[in-house]
């Protein structure tokens, strides 16, 4: 394939990649990955590295937009990114001594319970009883500003959640993804942590995270700057696009036709990897 | 509560600086990307690529030092990771950013918290992985 075919159409794709990823919630990553793998032939060790590059494009176009609205916790979001950053570097150690099937198998998983928890009616668990000692000595508790007020929040569980975040880390490391939809589990089921505030922190430790795999990643020569340019560029498109268009378009059934490509996706995948046809 | 209310601006103001980092972050190194790959394109157009399989040997900058000597030579692909390097230190840039906040508020526990997630970050820039 030549040069620039290559590009339009990597180009192309990452932008549907940001637009889609943008409108649903779900990152940029679980599509370069399989569009790369599947649809181009792209080694996956290539396409995990093109893949993080778009996790921090996303993240920080997104924090960009969200920051404004001043609902980041900036301590939760610091202190669990001690378990999140170590735990990446853990996950991209990992990847160097197993096989890459294995790697595309573990990807199809997170691709189908990623596309599940899209679909998942999401439950605001939030409270106010400051009951966590630790969460009182870190400080994690907070408040978000509402149209009545500030509204105040307690987290719960600092150590389960902490212990989530590090799962999270690991498979952003190995996989090259943003692992949003553990960290949604982390931070809304297990500490308890209202929508308003952990959609944003856990963008802000996505972001945050995927820099440190990145950097490995580089070292490791898996960031190939030819895929890296028409992927940085698109992602960054659409996703600019996709939140303007948010604003105004309900997404429910967008959602489930998504959640339906992103099954088929993760069931090749997982038969790519199961029978080493790579 | 006339203390909390300054307070609450104060955060104001860091938040709308946080944003501009951001947004310039991101600008700035998608710019010096798309620069580098005009440049890039112009000169490899017709040339085939393939990326079945995976050769780390033969990636050309594959670290900073790598990266800067390519700058000098006006290289496509070395502009592109020049600004894949922005683009990665971002998010880092907010973690010193948010250091220097709970600096300002005194809140030195954060300030360690912060120091311990950016050792850990420069430590993936040193650590040499086996391919």
């Amino acid at each position: 394939m030549s040069v620039l075919l290559f590009t339009i159409i990597v180009l192309v794709g990452a932008f549907l990649a940001g637009l889609l990823g943008s409108l649903t919630g779900l990152g940029g990553g679980v599509i370069i990955i399989p569009l790369l793998t599947l649809g181009l032939g792209v080694d996956i060790h290539y396409a995990i590295g093109a893949s993080i590059i778009s996790v921090i494009a996303t993240s920080s176009g997104s924090a960009a937009a969200y920051v404004k609205e001043g609902i980041t916790n900036v301590r939760i979001g610091m202190f669990l990114e001690i378990a999140t950053t170590a735990s990446a570097i853990v996950g991209v150690i990992i990847a160097t001594y197993i096989k890459a099937d294995y790697i595309i198998v573990i990807f199809g998983f997170i691709l189908l319970f990623s596309a599940f928890m899209m679909l998942r009616k999401k439950v605001d668990h939030s409270n106010n009883e400051k009951t966590s000692i630790l969460a009182n000595y870190f400080k994690l508790n907070g408040s978000y500003p509402t149209e009545s007020g500030p509204k105040q929040y307690a987290v719960h569980h600092v150590v389960g959640g902490f212990a989530m975040m590090f799962i999270a880390g690991t498979l952003s490391g190995l996989l090259g993804i943003g692992s949003g939809a553990l960290k949604v589990i982390g931070m809304d089921n297990i500490m308890k942590i209202p929508f308003k505030v952990s959609t944003t922190t856990s963008n802000f430790m996505i972001g945050v995270t995927a820099s440190a795999s990145a950097l490995v990643y580089l070292h490791k020569g898996q960031i190939d700057p030819a895929i890296a340019m028409p992927v940085t560029i698109g992602v960054i498109t659409g996703a600019t696009i996709g939140a303007k268009i948010l604003i105004r378009t309900k997404t429910d059934k967008l959602k489930v036709i998504f959640a339906i490509v992103v099954t088929f996706l993760a069931l090749q995948m997982i038969y790519k990897g199961l029978t080493g046809a790579a | 509560m006339s203390r909390q209310i300054k307070h609450y601006l104060g955060d104001k103001d860091v938040q709308i600086i946080l944003g501009t980092l951001l947004r310039v972050g991101v600008i700035v190194s998608t710019s010096v990307v798309l620069l580098g790959g005009i440049i890039f394109l112009m000169n490899h157009t017709h040339q085939s690529i393939s990326y079945a399989d995976f050769k780390p040997e033969e990636a050309k900058f594959s670290s900073v030092a790598e990266i800067f000597k390519g700058l000098k030579t006006i290289d496509g692909l070395a502009i592109i990771q020049f600004g894949v390097l922005l683009l990665i230190f971002t998010p880092i840039a907010r973690v010193v950013f948010s250091i220097f906040s709970f600096l300002m508020e005194k809140d030195y526990m954060y300030v360690l918290i912060g120091i311990i997630v950016l050792c850990v970050i420069i430590t993936s820039l040193y650590l040499d992985v086996a391919h």
